[in-house]
């Protein structure tokens, strides 16, 4: 396991550099000037060396090596000093945001924290709610209750986050008014009242996301319980006696677990993809807004960023959810 | 006619039809176990009504989608609400040459939803195809080729692990401008949409085709046709081909949905056709800043893009169902 592990892991590191490259040359490739907001008045050797100062000056091999360095090399280092107050990436360029002129990742920090808060809770809320969906649905197999389900997690695939987005500002905010449209991101959580409001700002976004994973989710559950309720070990342990529940709850829920988890840590990246869509429409300014404003803006450093912090959560995940598999069954042998 | 001329008569034809019982044919199983699911024949249905509204409605319908009135006309016709606002509002701005209303500019709301539903759709089925022959080509290549597998397959990864929704948004404002320079506004968008969704979603396709290739290579028929010197083309197309339609015809399903999805995103974002050339997605975006005021602007195109989706998710499911015959004989 540990070898296979390892294996995957140095396996990740071409498949990730493929990926910037991808990226690169998709920004590279593109037709489209980053001086062509700059006014005519401005003199072209002015503009060739406004072009110098943002880096634009190098051939485009040496500049992916600078960007690969300054990623790789130089920000781990910052976080190092960051945390243990060292000063490895004393005088060191980091990669720097043509908006803001401040360091990328320090701005992919500061939004961190909302996109996370979000997602995460959105995450585990559909996790809590479809589990117990997908396991009755299928021991009552054809019952209305699966019947329901099957047709709430139609619902669920086919509405873009978009229009439910949408739909639940239409019906809660603005005709209910219950909850606030717009995510207030300065909100401090002190005292309870803050924190009722913290929580009313999100509930919309965290269940527009849910309904979503929810949906899939409850899908996976049913179809991997549905494998398990006619199997042999099933019948033996009804045969020796078993309670029901202990039958369904431990014996086959352990085991229909297994595809189950891995399909939630493969989910995992997509939803931040999903959360930019979310993220808009409730004004969280989260990173998938952070990734919005920056491709309106041209901000290429940023958008090479972020476009490449999401693949490295897909492929994270995707090593996580391959080793989860061989951990959880033990009939899959990677060796 | 005498009854026992009739007797005899009917004698004979019972007889007949006892003999003459044709054998089932293939697509007479799978339209009967398609038709037993309740769900994918309303699907079905539904979406054959939008297509033929989308596609029929702007000929019949008297307004037209592009026509902005000017003048006193403009103050007079814009904002109308939806006809069916007079029930809980008797006051409101209506009239039954507008069934949807008008929006903020005078322009017909149900001629725009038409409108805008001729492109989602269009754009849809082009991604659609666009992926289904990407996918069925490196699926059966990988599947059939033995020393194109492994690349190929690794090519599926790398494309499976890219952050596809933020690289189709970036790709969608760099190329904008030169493709819409070379083609046109419209054309060029459209083209770079359809381009766009079609590259970044033929992975699922090409996986499955590959698979059931694997499995259709080693068996006895394909094994025959290479005997008698049928080129590894002719196999393809005549024998491996027909063999995996059914995967491939309801990824086509499901890869309508993912793309009208997917460009409704774009176009709700801003990223998509411009504002004159209404898409559902763009209509439900335009649509967003009023819609304390006029709510029903937004959830129109919202429940079309839904409907249509939905219909053809069960339609998908459905397809899959009747055409796997491991399923269809229960």
């Amino acid at each position: 396991m540990l070898t296979f592990t390892v294996r995957r892991l140095i396996l990740a590191v071409p498949t990730l550099l493929f990926i910037s490259l991808v990226i690169f040359l998709l920004l590279e490739l593109a037709p489209g000037d980053p001086m062509a907001q700059v006014p005519l008045t401005v003199p072209p050797e002015v503009k060739e060396k406004m072009r110098q100062a943002l880096g634009l000056g190098e051939p485009a091999p040496i500049r992916f090596w600078k960007w690969l360095v300054q990623f790789f090399w130089i920000e781990p280092q910052v976080l190092v000093d960051h945390i243990f107050g060292t000063s490895f990436s004393q005088g060191d360029l980091r990669v720097i945001s043509w908006q803001t002129r401040s360091p990328v990742m320090d701005i992919v920090v500061q939004r961190l924290p909302q996109t996370l808060s979000v997602v995460g809770t959105a995450y585990i809320v559909a996790i809590l709610i479809a589990l117990p969906i997908g396991i009755y649905s299928a021991y009552r197999q054809y019952s209305w209750f699966d019947q329901l389900g099957t047709f709430v997690s139609m619902v669920g695939f086919s509405v873009p986050p978009f229009f439910s987005g949408v739909l639940v500002i239409v019906i809660f905010s603005v005709q209910l008014g219950w909850f606030p449209s717009i995510y207030d991101t300065t909100l401090k959580v002190t005292d309870w009242d803050s924190f009722v409001k913290q929580l009313q700002q999100m509930v919309m976004p965290v269940m527009v996301l849910a309904l979503q994973i929810t949906a899939q989710l409850s899908r996976f559950m049913r179809a991997s319980m549905l494998d398990n309720l006619n199997q042999d070990y099933v019948r033996t342990a009804r045969a020796k006696g078993i309670g029901e529940y202990t039958v369904v709850m431990v014996h086959v829920l352990r085991n229909s677990m297994i595809p189950v988890v891995t399909v939630i840590a493969l989910g995992i990246p997509s939803i931040f993809g999903g959360a930019i869509i979310t993220e808009q429409v409730f004004k969280v300014n989260g990173i998938g807004q952070l990734l919005i404003g920056a491709i309106q803006a041209n901000d290429l450093p940023m958008v090479q960023t972020l476009t490449f912090i999401f693949a490295v959560l897909i492929v994270l995940f995707n090593l996580i959810a391959d080793v989860l598999y061989g951990i959880l069954d033990p009939r899959i042998r990677y060796d | 006619m005498t009854d026992a001329a009739k007797d005899t008569k009917l004698e004979h034809s019972s007889a007949q039809t006892e003999l003459a019982a044709p054998p089932r044919s293939q697509w007479r199983d799978i339209w009967d176990q398609f038709k037993s699911h309740r769900g994918a024949l309303f699907g079905s249905c539904l979406f054959f009504v939008i297509v033929l509204g989308v596609v029929i409605g702007p000929f019949v319908y008297w307004n037209d989608a592009t026509f902005v009135p000017t003048g006193r006309d403009f103050i007079t016709l814009r904002d109308m609400r939806p006809i069916y606002h007079g029930l809980w509002d008797g006051s409101a701005k209506m009239d039954w040459a507008y069934p949807l209303g008008t929006d903020n500019l005078g322009r017909d709301t149900l001629a725009r939803l038409m409108f805008g539903g001729r492109v989602s759709l269009a754009v849809g089925m082009a991604a659609m195809i666009l992926a289904l022959l990407l996918g069925s080509l490196i699926g059966v290549m990988a599947g059939y080729f033995k020393k194109l597998d492994g690349l190929l397959m690794r090519l599926t990864d790398l494309f499976l692990a890219l952050p596809l929704l933020p690289m189709i948004l970036v790709a969608a404002v760099l190329f904008r401008e030169s493709l819409s320079k070379a083609i046109g506004p419209e054309g060029g968008v459209f083209v770079l949409i359809v381009c766009l969704i079609g590259i970044t979603s033929w992975m699922p396709t090409a996986r499955i085709v590959r698979g059931d290739v694997l499995a259709i290579k080693e068996r006895e028929f394909v094994l025959a046709a290479r005997s008698i010197g049928t080129k590894p083309g002719n196999i393809i197309t005549r024998h491996i081909l027909p063999n995996v339609m059914s995967p491939i015809m309801v990824s086509a399903t499901l890869g309508i949905a993912t793309a009208i999805i997917t460009e409704s995103a774009l176009s709700f974002l801003g990223f998509g056709f411009p504002p004159d050339f209404p898409t559902w997605g763009r209509l439900l975006n335009d649509a967003v800043d009023r819609m304390t005021l006029f709510p029903e602007r937004v959830v129109w195109p919202g429940i079309l893009i839904s409907l249509t989706v939905l219909s053809v998710n069960y339609l998908g499911d459905g397809l899959r169902d009747a055409l796997d015959p491991r399923i269809r004989g229960r």
